[in-house]
């Protein structure tokens, strides 16, 4: 058997879920020898993979970019792991969408002309900046997810609990407190 | 006071006549999970956390407001109980806005600690994500609607403990809300005696004392059930 | 007031009957159609013709079928006109004297008519709501005399077992056996409610008898709190019934004055007073501990049972709650006979049942037929089908609660057990008929959307659960719902109605699950592609902007 193609994906959300990931400290040099790391904004690949084993993925669905992405990843990997409060609930991002069904439009308003003391405009470029969605989504809304780690962010033990489930080849599933969001 | 035998869980429990299954349970180290129920004031049956099965009959039961019989045999933990407490959960997190990580009671809150009890890994509704304001207006608590499960333990404590009805349920369904007096600013009100038993009786982070941020809310709910004690029954052992 | 004066009321209103009588219908319905001015018109001509004393102008209760109004009746000759105008006055009483006429005529002898059987409404449309002498004149009122000399509250409620009624407010519980746990339960204060809290949509027979017949439901109220020992009785009727409200208000203040509600009625021992609460419109105070709590003064919302209300009910006491027709049906079965009654219906649903006809139907009204008769022969003999021929496809009872029946089971006979074994209730009697042209997943959204909306948001299966039912509902209808929608849909359905507080919630997903069993196809024709529970990728990128 072939070392587990493993993959980490940073949506809509603030890297948090990331920097705990890096709290592995060393059992990232363990996780090192068994699996390899086929795409994740901590290493340099510009594509996402096909048949990749395990995908944990940070942040909600936001917009146009997150979506596509979400759909590929999707098609090319085998479990998906809601990675974090943002995948799992939507979490602080989602937050706009109380501002309604035109929540985009309005989030904007809000921010860049309403609440803006000095250069009130904005932000466009097309093909730059990507088209936020009507609505913020937690990934399992999109597509189908194989497992869930709450938190924000969800400590290293956590994120080493499930991949431990992993390693050893057992569905990843957490229990009892490690399910705490927040 | 006559005593009455009943059966939880397969283990044979014995309890005073009066007594309420979840009474019964709490005696018998048999927990059960509850949301609306507080210690010290009068349950409405409202969350249905505590339903439980009753041999023999047909409805669900409400644990806190059903009274033990002799002979009767109570299941606190079936499969099904199970899915509906975790559905009812989920009800409840997709109704508001309870963004844990933003919360004055992050990692002090009984829906936070109910939701993983259960297993509530996700929630598969959809959010409803409705607008709802934080009232600000009193010097020294804030009630943030968006965070309210309207269990309407603040409204019993308030009429019940402090005797000020202040807090009330106004509105229908979903767009329920807790008001102070006539719907107007909790700042305004000129029943409320700031005594702050509502704050200490929230299970959320809906009412909080201002000045707290993310995850300072403690509270000490048991507090409110030592006062009633004291009153009514002249106990004053903490 | 004693029984001779009460003989002598209905004997002087029967022997001062004129010549020619014109029913005129003054209920909600034809009074909406300007029946008002028909009645005032009528009486001019009457005057104006130097009729005066010949023929009598009666407003009258419902003539039931409502969609012809207003209707006026001419007797003798069981003359039935419809449609009929103001300008149609002169013309028409110059016909009681002989002369042709062309208003326009309705057939008495037609289906909707001759397969009635009145017992409830047996005064609707013959008594005049606002004479409290009409009511006398027909027999009003000598069943209480009856009772309060003739019979123990025991034998009484021994007579009501005997008859078979059952709750006509849905549920159908026994109401003798509801009398003989409030009698026996000890307590110096006790009532009577009277749940007038109709609020279905399309159910209009608690209205229409309350218009047409008040007294008939204050005498059943009086009977009740003499069989249970009650000496208080409150009649709950929402504010949006105008109409009924005002005739109980005459019907109370009338019968308050000759003795026949307050203290020793009819100089015995008995005390019985009986006072008005306006609902506030909220559906959930026609659930019975919402309703108390509303008569208290509190918010409407329902609690737990047990206790019932029959041991503990209005401020803690025990407390007697029928239904407005349940009460009605109280003072011709001490009249009848407990056995007459007990002849009518089927083995276990005695007596008969008023229906409002609604919906896609020709004959839209109020009828009042034997247990048992089928829904074929309701909607489709007595209602006249669809209009322009359209084939039925279903029938709606039991309003938000209920279900809807298909077609190829119209031959069901209108029962409390048929019609929960096919998946919805009798209900108050709301019936609403569906043509080939409704689309049953949009008809569950609807009632979704009532009931979320009438949740009164005390328990959270209810409050939240509606919610979230009716987004699925709603996103399906749209075609934008998967079949994990619908799954979802289905899981949410047995939750709140396996852990709702109340009926309001218990019953929610009612319209749901029976459209889901009988027209399935429908919701599954309206899901949109995908697999795995999910959209298709093509359509999440189209939803996305």
């Amino acid at each position: 058997m072939g070392r587990l193609r493993i993959a980490t994906v940073w949506l809509g959300g603030c890297s948090g879920c990331h920097m705990s990931f890096l709290d592995l400290d060393e059992f990232l040099i363990d996780l090192a020898g068994k699996v390899d790391l086929v795409y994740s904004p901590l290493i340099d690949v510009k594509e996402y993979p096909e048949n990749v084993d395990v995908c944990l993925i940070e942040g909600a669905v936001c917009n146009r970019d997150n979506l596509e992405m979400l759909l590929d990843v999707r098609e090319r990997t085998k479990v998906l792991v809601s990675f974090g409060d943002c995948a799992v609930t939507g979490n602080v991002p989602a937050i706009r969408n109380q501002l309604g069904a035109r929540s985009s439009e309005n989030v904007l308003q809000t921010a860049y002309i309403d609440n803006a003391q000095a250069n009130q405009r904005l932000p466009s470029k097309d093909g730059i900046i990507p088209t936020l969605l009507e609505r913020v989504r937690p990934i399992h809304e999109v597509v189908a997810v194989e497992a869930y780690m709450p938190g924000c962010p969800p400590s290293a033990q956590r994120i080493r609990a499930l991949l431990e489930c992993v390693l050893e080849g057992r569905p990843p599933k957490l229990e009892g407190e490690m399910l705490r969001f927040g | 006071m006559a005593a009455k035998t009943l059966n939880i869980n397969g283990k044979q429990v014995s309890a005073d006549e009066g007594a309420t299954i979840l009474e019964a349970a709490i005696e018998a180290g048999i927990k059960i999970p509850t949301l609306c129920h507080l210690d010290g004031v009068y349950d409405a049956g409202a969350c249905r956390l505590c339903l439980v099965e009753v041999t023999g009959v047909n409805k669900l039961l409400s644990a806190c407001t059903t009274r033990i019989a002799e002979g009767m045999e109570v299941h606190t933990d079936t499969e099904q109980l199970r899915k509906y407490r975790r559905m009812t959960l989920e009800l409840l997190f997709a109704e508001r806005n309870h963004t844990c990580s933003a919360c004055v009671s992050n990692g002090h809150c009984e829906l936070q600690a109910l939701a993983w009890q259960n297993g509530m890994d996700h929630v598969r509704y959809d959010y409803c994500f409705p607008r709802w304001s934080v009232d600000a207006s009193h010097p020294r608590y804030g009630l943030d609607h968006n965070r309210c499960i309207l269990c309407t333990r603040c409204v019993r404590v308030c009429w019940h403990i402090e005797g000020a009805g202040t807090k009330n349920v106004a509105g229908r369904g979903a767009k329920s809300f807790i008001i102070d007096d006539l719907a107007q600013p909790w700042g305004d009100s000129e029943t409320c005696t700031s005594c702050g038993k509502c704050v200490i009786a929230c299970p959320t982070g809906a009412l909080f004392t201002r000045g707290s941020t993310v995850a300072e809310m403690e509270r000490d709910p048991s507090k409110l059930a030592f006062i009633v004690n004291a009153r009514e029954r002249k106990q004053w052992v903490v | 007031m004693v029984i001779e004066d009460l003989v002598e009321i209905a004997e002087k209103e029967r022997a001062g009957g004129k010549k020619t009588i014109i029913r005129c219908c003054m209920a909600a319905s034809c009074m909406s159609s300007r029946s008002e001015a028909v009645k005032a018109g009528l009486e001019k001509a009457v005057k104006d013709a130097g009729l005066s004393d010949q023929v009598e102008v009666r407003g009258v209760g419902c003539m039931r079928l409502c969609c012809q109004g207003p209707l006026v009746g001419v007797e003798p000759g069981n003359i039935l006109y419809q449609k009929v105008e103001p300008e149609d006055a002169a013309s028409l009483v110059a016909s009681t004297q002989g002369a042709p006429t062309d208003v326009e005529r309705g057939d008495p002898e037609q289906p909707f008519f001759k397969k009635q059987l009145s017992i409830v409404l047996s005064n609707s449309g013959v008594v005049d709501p606002e004479r409290i002498e009409s009511y006398i004149g027909a027999d009003g009122y000598k069943a209480l005399h009856s009772v309060l000399f003739e019979m123990t509250p025991k034998e009484l409620i021994d007579h009501i077992i005997a008859s078979g009624l059952r709750g006509r407010g849905g549920a159908g519980y026994p109401t003798g056996l509801k009398w003989a746990t409030v009698a026996k339960t000890p307590s110096a204060q006790k009532y009577v409610v009277c749940n007038g809290d109709e609020g279905d949509p399309g159910a209009f027979m608690d209205r229409s008898v309350l218009e047409s017949d008040p007294h008939s439901v204050l005498e059943g109220m009086a009977i009740a709190g003499y069989a249970v020992g009650a000496n208080q009785g409150f009649i709950y009727v929402r504010a949006e019934y105008p109409l009924a409200i005002k005739r109980l208000q005459i019907a109370i203040r009338q019968a308050r004055q000759i003795g026949l509600i307050g203290s020793g009625i009819f100089e015995s021992p008995f005390h019985f007073t009986v006072d008005i609460r306006i609902g506030a419109g909220a559906y959930v105070c026609g659930e019975e501990t919402a309703l108390m709590a509303s008569i208290e003064g509190k918010r409407g919302t329902p609690r737990p049972r047990p206790p019932f209300p029959a041991e503990s009910g209005l401020w803690n006491s025990p407390t007697l709650i029928n239904n407005v027709e349940t009460f009605a049906n109280i003072a011709p079965i001490v009249r009848k006979g407990a056995d007459w009654y007990a002849s009518i219906g089927t083995a276990k649903s005695k007596g008969t049942k008023v229906f409002a006809l609604a919906g896609k139907i020709e004959n839209t009204g109020l009828i009042e037929v034997p247990m048992g008769t089928t829904l074929r022969q309701i909607v489709e003999e007595m209602g006249g089908g669809a209009p322009g021929g359209a084939s039925i496809k279903a029938v709606q009872t039991g309003g938000p609660s209920g279900g809807c029946i298909p077609a190829n089971e119209l031959d069901t006979p209108v029962d409390y057990e048929s019609l929960t074994r096919l998946g919805s209730i009798m209900g108050s009697g709301g019936m609403i008929v569906m043509d080939e042209s409704t689309r049953m997943p949009e008809v569950a959204r609807y009632f979704m959307e009532f009931c979320m909306d009438e949740s009164c948001g005390k328990c959270i299966p209810c409050r939240a659960g509606t919610a979230q039912m009716h987004h699925l509902l709603d996103r399906i209808v749209k075609r934008q719902g998967t079949a994990r929608d619908l799954a979802t849909l289905e899981e949410l359905c047995d939750m709140v109605a396996r852990t709702s507080l109340c009926g309001l919630g218990q019953n929610a997903p009612n319209p749901v699950r029976s459209t889901l069993r009988y027209f399935r196809n429908e919701y599954l024709a309206l899901l949109a592609p995908g697999s795995n529970g999910q959209l298709a990728r093509e359509e999440q990128t189209a939803n996305s902007h």
